[in-house]
């Protein structure tokens, strides 16, 4: 764990998304992207987060059918944030380091675009077990 | 959320008024490919502008539609992707190829047009 990590406080603007269908992944992003709004996100920043809630989402209905995204206000170093977490208890990513090589994808374009999430966002940390499931966690910060 | 689409001349336009989840977008698709025949449309224009995500879904649902109705007799052009939502889309590697885009509803129409003049004259051109 990072020294940053370590001092990184939730704000308890906590949100959690249940997500069951497709549906939940447009409801996802909404919800997501208000809150980036109250956080102070620029209009693009917004774009980038709620996409990135997109696919984290999208990825728990294709390869785990359910799950659960959390989004909350994060405060660090004098620093203003957004934490996403996505966990699903799925069958697991095979094999992370590979998921998270640049151009990786499977099935063209759909789902699972995990290096595209990170270059959403400022930081991701992807944790899987297979057979267990995954929790991605990511972060943007203001700048 | 169905997507309204409306019959201007050769052309059918659909606007997307708010978010599309994934059901509404395969609905979108099969719609327009099926009404390209039924209305024996020469172009499709899709009108994004209310869209304020396009994931990887549905960017690749409007490319399927742009190759559909191609394949069908007619050009589809995408108008309207908000300048947030084409950064969001560059980053994620969503390209949109092969696919016509326009800045908008206008600059859609005038695309279908000159692509339907060149088509004309190409077909004039091959008569000795």
């Amino acid at each position: 764990m990072s020294r940053e990590e370590a001092v990184a406080v939730l704000e308890e603007r906590e949100e959690r998304i249940a997500i069951l269908s497709d549906s939940d992944v447009v409801r996802a992003r909404q919800v997501g992207r208000s809150l980036a709004a109250s956080i102070g996100f620029s209009q693009t920043d917004q774009a980038l987060i709620a996409t990135a809630i997109s696919e984290l989402a999208r990825n728990i209905v294709l390869y785990a059918r359910t799950g659960e995204v959390r989004v909350d206000a994060l405060k660090a170093n004098g620093r203003t944030g957004m934490l996403v977490v996505a966990r699903d208890e799925g069958p697991g990513i095979q094999d992370v380091e590979q998921a998270l090589e640049p151009g990786f994808s499977t099935s063209g374009g759909l789902g699972l675009g995990l290096p595209g999430v990170r270059r959403l966002m400022d930081e991701m940390k992807v944790e899987s077990k297979r057979g267990r499931g995954t929790i991605v966690t990511a972060r943007k910060w203001l700048r | 959320m169905e997507v309204p689409i409306l019959k201007q001349g050769p052309y059918l336009i659909a606007s997307v008024q708010s978010a599309l989840n994934d059901a509404d977008l395969r609905f979108l698709r099969d719609n327009l490919v099926e009404r390209v025949g039924k209305m024996r449309a020469r172009g499709v224009i899709v009108d994004v502008t209310a869209l304020d995500v396009m994931d990887s879904y549905a960017s690749r649902t409007l490319r399927d539609i742009a190759h559909m109705t191609r394949l069908r007799g007619a050009e589809t052009v995408i108008v309207g992707i908000q300048p947030e939502v084409a950064f969001a889309m560059v980053q994620l590697g969503l390209m949109l190829e092969g696919v016509a885009t326009a800045l908008d509803l206008e600059e859609g129409l005038e695309f279908l047009k000159r692509k339907a003049h060149a088509a004309a004259k190409e077909a004039r051109e091959r008569v000795p």
